[in-house]
């Protein structure tokens, strides 16, 4: 049976719910190897997070150069890792470190490489939508390992408890990979509400807000969602730039997508219409958004929204 | 390497189809040939920050000390975005353009750009992160490794010492935010408004009339390159996505909102 190498996905010392699609995806093609890349001495305290997905061991590699130097030497250490078990498979989280990190461990394998796959079949061949979620392609690896970078919330994950064996693995980080040093790191400003790119619901703000985005975070708190922004509402320094939704911001493909005072132009549909339900409050009827909406409200959405938050908040 | 009195700063741009515009596959690639081609939006970014960190230290052209030049890879058409690069204040510009490199993978991108960098006596190398068109974000990080080069991506802010021949800069991810520092050369790749970009002045596009774009293909790159390392199956466009019920509020849009979502189970 083949061997498919994940790199387990943390957020500081627990494992992700990531980490377990990764093993789901993963075990269609072969026996999957999880590796914990751990700070030293933090290793089996790591390990012992991963306890959901169909995981079949566990290859602890601790080393504080991860830490220190980040995405080379994560990359550096994994395509160690991926030799030594000999993977056929390599799959990576599908966000900016994860990414960054399959690119290098391509380049050190000399393997190819796929990029923000929505799932990947036994037979290793990939589906990405691209194109703004507009085309469907499905892709292989043609040559060595297969590296490909699995978007999050993209497939029914496997639950199935587990509690597979794990070995430490050491690995010798090179100089090269060491060239640039973080000296301080702080996580994302959480805010209580959930990261964009792995909500399960997304509540976004346009042009409609005129900058005020009150109503539309009240909804997003009821309904437990992340907040996005059109393109103009963060160029207008209306919201931070990191929650913009759209070709050039971020590609979120939650259960529910909430657009509110959207027009849709094609720049934000890029990111959002692989959202499983679309719903869209805007003033003006002819917003091209309703176009592509499973449901929509043509009204003001500082009076729809607030109804709303108080329906759903009685309906809990 | 230390003092850098003439910084050589290098930056790669892209073509890309204008991202305002539908784009679609023929014979499993992206057609280029039917839609507007511009700049990459995240380039523009990375052009900026380039001539800002030169003119943050003398400046790059009229006699200032460094040089910034674009290095971009792409059909002769590509010339249309690199020109706009060389009105924004690009001292001059490199252009890899060979049939062969039609269809390449971002392996075979990255190992062209790392040779032209390398043979090129760079100390700096700035990127968007990421093309409107394929949005991999592996380009970056595939030259660092490439070059064994410092890897400073995601900057939301850039710092170049010429004089110490170091760099810093704040990583900006959905990780969180990292600050990070390393000696020269290195690659950097900068976010979406790190900075304004400037428009091309009329004098900056009168002068980029007379810069030099130099072409090499393949054979003067010094590399030769495989042909792509995963292989598109099939394509096909997702069914498009009917319109569900629009509803007028007339006071109970709210309302009806909720009741969707309870019925849809999304509460």
């Amino acid at each position: 049976m083949s061997t498919v190498i994940i790199l387990a996905d943390f957020q500081g010392e627990a494992a992700t719910k990531t980490t377990a699609e990764l093993a789901t995806v993963g075990a269609r093609m072969g026996s999957v190897c999880a590796v914990v890349l751990a700070p030293a001495g933090k290793g089996a305290a790591m390990a012992a997070t991963l306890i959901q997905g169909p995981i079949s061991s566990i290859a602890i590699v601790e080393s504080d150069d991860v830490a220190k130097h980040g995405v080379a030497a994560a990359a550096d250490a994994l395509a160690q890792v991926a030799k030594a078990k000999g993977a056929e498979v390599v799959l990576v989280a599908s966000h900016a470190f994860g990414k960054e990190v399959a690119a290098r461990v391509a380049i050190a394998l000399e393997s190819g490489i796929i990029t923000d796959a929505v799932d990947v079949a036994a037979d290793k061949v990939a589906t990405q939508l691209v194109f703004g979620g507009s085309t469907t392609v499905h892709s292989t690896v043609t040559h060595g390992t297969a590296v490909i970078t699995l978007r999050p919330n993209s497939v029914e994950v496997d639950l199935t408890a587990s509690s597979a064996p794990s070995e430490t693995v050491a690995v010798t980080i090179s100089d090269a990979s060491k060239k640039s040093s973080i000296s301080s790191s702080q996580p994302p400003v959480k805010g209580g509400r959930p990261e964009l790119t792995e909500a399960s619901v997304v509540v976004s703000g346009g042009r409609g807000t005129n900058g005020d985005f009150a109503a539309v975070e009240s909804f997003a708190d009821i309904m437990g969602a992340a907040v996005g922004a059109s393109r103009a509402a963060t160029d207008a320094g209306w919201y931070p730039h990191s929650h913009q939704v759209g070709q050039t911001g971020k590609s979120v493909s939650p259960q529910l997508y909430v657009a509110c005072g959207i027009s849709g132009a094609i720049q934000h549909r890029a990111g959002m219409q692989t959202s499983k339900t679309i719903v869209v409050v805007n003033k003006d009827p002819e917003a091209p958004l309703f176009e592509i909406c499973d449901f929509g409200v043509v009204g003001d959405l500082f009076a729809v929204l607030p109804q709303a938050t108080t329906a759903v908040s009685a309906q809990k | 390497m230390s003092n850098l009195d003439h910084m050589k700063i290098a930056v790669c741009i892209k073509q890309v189809p204008d991202s305002w515009a539908e784009k679609k596959m023929v014979n499993s690639r992206l057609d280029r040939e039917g839609v507007d081609a511009v700049l990459n939006d995240l380039d523009e970014y990375a052009v900026e920050e380039a001539l800002r960190i030169a003119e943050a230290h003398g400046g790059n052209e009229e006699g200032g000390p460094h040089t910034v030049t674009v290095i971009s890879m792409g059909p002769e058409r590509a010339t249309e975005a690199v020109r706009k690069s060389l009105s924004m204040g690009v001292n001059d510009a490199i252009l890899i353009t060979d049939a062969a490199l039609a269809g390449s993978d971002a392996l075979a991108t990255s190992a062209v750009l790392a040779k032209t960098i390398a043979d090129g006596g760079f100390d700096l190398v700035i990127c968007g992160t990421e093309s409107t068109d394929a949005r991999m974000s592996v380009i970056p990080a595939m030259i660092s490794a490439r070059l064994g080069w410092a890897q400073m991506t995601f900057a939301s802010k850039v710092v170049v010492d010429p004089a110490a021949s170091t760099v810093a800069i704040t990583r900006v991810t959905e990780a969180g935010v990292d600050e990070i520092s390393a000696s020269l050369p290195a690659v950097i790749s900068v976010v979406e408004k790190i900075n304004e970009p400037r428009y091309p002045s009329f004098k900056g596009i009168m002068a980029a009339k007379k810069k030099t774009i130099e072409t090499r293909d393949l054979a003067t790159v010094g590399v030769s390159v495989a042909s792509a390392w995963s292989e598109v199956k099939d394509f096909a466009p997702r069914p498009a996505r009917s319109a569900g019920v629009v509803v007028t509020d007339s006071g109970d849009g709210g309302n009806a909102l909720a009741t969707f979502l309870a019925e849809k189970k999304l509460i």
